[in-house]
């Protein structure tokens, strides 16, 4: 694995506002998003030569890079538009420092931007698998079908899936630009409506408008810039792939190998990790994650979650903003933002004390794809 | 063709089966015979559902039919109570389970009007009924029941 070390930086994040935002296109979540991270790095749309998005999840539409371009009023030299779900998020943070290795571009913008709580949200509830006939519809299904098989595997609760919930609930009620900040007990989990059993309503996150962007740049031009850079120590990927419900292991994620991967590459190990900010669609999937991961042993991401131990103050804080699960429902990109925002000691009020290390997890499909990232501040204590 | 009778609780479901292709003809017009069929790998012998014109494991095209008895265990399972499909609501709270057939392959299939609850590992058969005059549909229900 080849070292990123002190090499690409992010130097600037944005975002719109999360939840209902009515008359705001898709392509506006995106272009507002990248004008505030540009101003956040202190640049101008006229220092960008590359826009990486991720298609909005509601839609599919294509060549949607240089439409964003476009609405940018700039032609650059990078373009495209990554197909792997969730994990598009650092997928497309790798393309950025590919083209950047390569000398084609300097500065590069990284958006995803989408509407499906005031606009159209069709594409949700479609069928999984082969068949309609079979009655899977919507993603809580299917991975409501993961938390069941863990449930058999390990013995993982309910108590324990409502715990991660309410962890990043508690982490949200920190956060006023979180969608959801009302805090809730074990008992109000356990009496929000069935979706799909073993999930609830709380154990899914929530349908948001919003976008959220970040700038990738070299450590050279970083450092002619007004932030702190928040460096990129090491990128993994691995994608599980096949359709969730034929895979031979249906409790496990990518997290494992792209999580070794990651640590090879930024020679770091899980203990060197102060924060995880960890894609949460449903309840399940960070418990899994840490698992992969190996900060704790398999099935022990229930009763960690359920000791609190994911807890801002507590030994791994998890999802400082909120996650999907409250922060936003938005695939994953918020988890970037608020990892660069811990590593330069922007946290307000739900900061993590010291953070000098964060881990970056995002899956898309149903635990179809992975990327695993490590951000750092070089040890630059706030 | 033999005659299963036509199931008007099951008709709604109509509209949600897929549109025929040269593929899964043979797999469809089995299912109206009250037969559920899979492809068998004539190089590695594998049994392959969805059909298709090349085998997943091994890559060989050549693929023979095979009537199944569909026979397998719950692998993992789901009890639905949102409203996706209104095709469904008659039939809510109702399972979805993973199936693994004992000749292989893993699908999904609904279990409607279960009567006793669904645990993992549970033996399953399949369960087909006629949808349409020309469509049936494949279930799946507790060998036990």
């Amino acid at each position: 694995m080849k070292s990123l070390k002190q090499k690409y930086c992010i130097v600037g994040v944005g975002n719109t506002a999360y939840g209902k935002n009515p008359g705001i296109s898709q392509i506006a979540h995106n272009v507002l998003a990248i004008r505030s991270a540009l101003e956040d790095a202190g640049l101008t749309t006229q220092d960008l030569d590359g826009v990486l998005t991720k298609a909005p999840t509601s839609t599919f539409p294509m060549l949607w890079g240089p439409k964003i371009a476009e609405a940018l009023r700039i032609q650059p030299k990078v373009t495209a538009t990554l197909d792997q779900a969730g994990a598009s998020n650092i997928g497309l943070i790798q393309y950025a420092i590919s083209a950047i290795e390569l000398g084609q571009a300097e500065v590069i913008a990284i958006s995803y931007g989408d509407n499906p709580r005031t606009g159209t949200r069709a594409s949700y509830a479609r069928p999984r698998g082969d068949d309609a006939l079979a009655g899977l519809f919507g993603a809580p299904s299917s991975y409501a079908m993961v938390a069941k098989r863990h449930m058999h595997e390990y013995g993982t609760t309910n108590e324990q899936l409502a715990n991660v919930a309410i962890a990043h609930r508690t982490h949200a009620s920190m956060n006023p630009g979180a969608q959801f900040q009302e805090l809730f007990t074990v008992d109000d989990y356990m009496s929000s409506r069935w979706v799909a059993e073993p999930f609830r309503l709380l154990d899914c996150c929530p349908v948001s408008d919003g976008g959220a962007a970040y700038i990738i740049t070299t450590e050279e031009k970083a450092k002619e810039l007004k932030t702190l850079p928040v460096y990129i120590e090491g990128i993994g990927q691995a994608h599980p792939s096949w359709d969730f419900y034929r895979r031979p292991e249906l409790a496990t994620s990518g997290a494992k190998i792209a999580g070794k991967m990651a640590f090879e590459s930024a020679g770091l190990q899980p203990a060197d990790v102060d924060f995880c900010e960890i894609y949460d669609c449903f309840t399940i999937v960070p418990l899994i994650s840490l698992e992969e991961y190996g900060f704790v042993g398999k099935g022990e991401g229930g009763s960690f979650y359920e000791e609190q131990r994911t807890h801002i103050g507590g030994e791994l804080p998890c999802n400082t903003s909120g996650g999907l699960l409250s922060e936003t429902g938005m695939p994953g990109t918020q988890l970037v933002v608020e990892a660069v925002r811990q590593l330069r000691g922007q946290g307000q009020n739900r900061q993590v004390k010291g953070a000098e290390v964060g881990l970056v997890s995002q899956q898309g499909g149903i635990m179809t794809t992975h990327a695993t990232m490590l951000l750092s501040n070089q040890g630059v204590h706030q | 063709m033999s005659e299963l009778p036509v199931a008007d609780k099951f008709a709604a479901f109509e509209e949600l089966i897929p549109p025929l292709t040269d593929l899964n003809t043979p797999y469809r017009e089995a299912l109206s015979r009250g037969e559920l069929i899979l492809q068998q790998c004539q190089t590695c012998t594998s049994h392959q559902y969805p059909f298709e014109s090349f085998c997943y494991e091994c890559g060989s095209t050549e693929l023979e039919n095979k009537i199944s008895l569909g026979q397998g265990f719950v692998y993992s399972f789901v009890k639905v109570h949102q409203p996706y499909h209104s095709a469904f609501k008659p039939f809510i709270p109702y399972t979805v389970a993973t199936i693994q057939l004992d000749d292989g392959p893993r699908l999904l299939s609904a279990m409607l009007e279960l009567t006793t609850e669904v645990k993992i590992d549970d033996r399953v058969k399949p369960r087909i009924e006629r949808i349409t005059a020309s469509e049936s549909m494949l279930m799946y229900e507790l060998e036990r029941s």
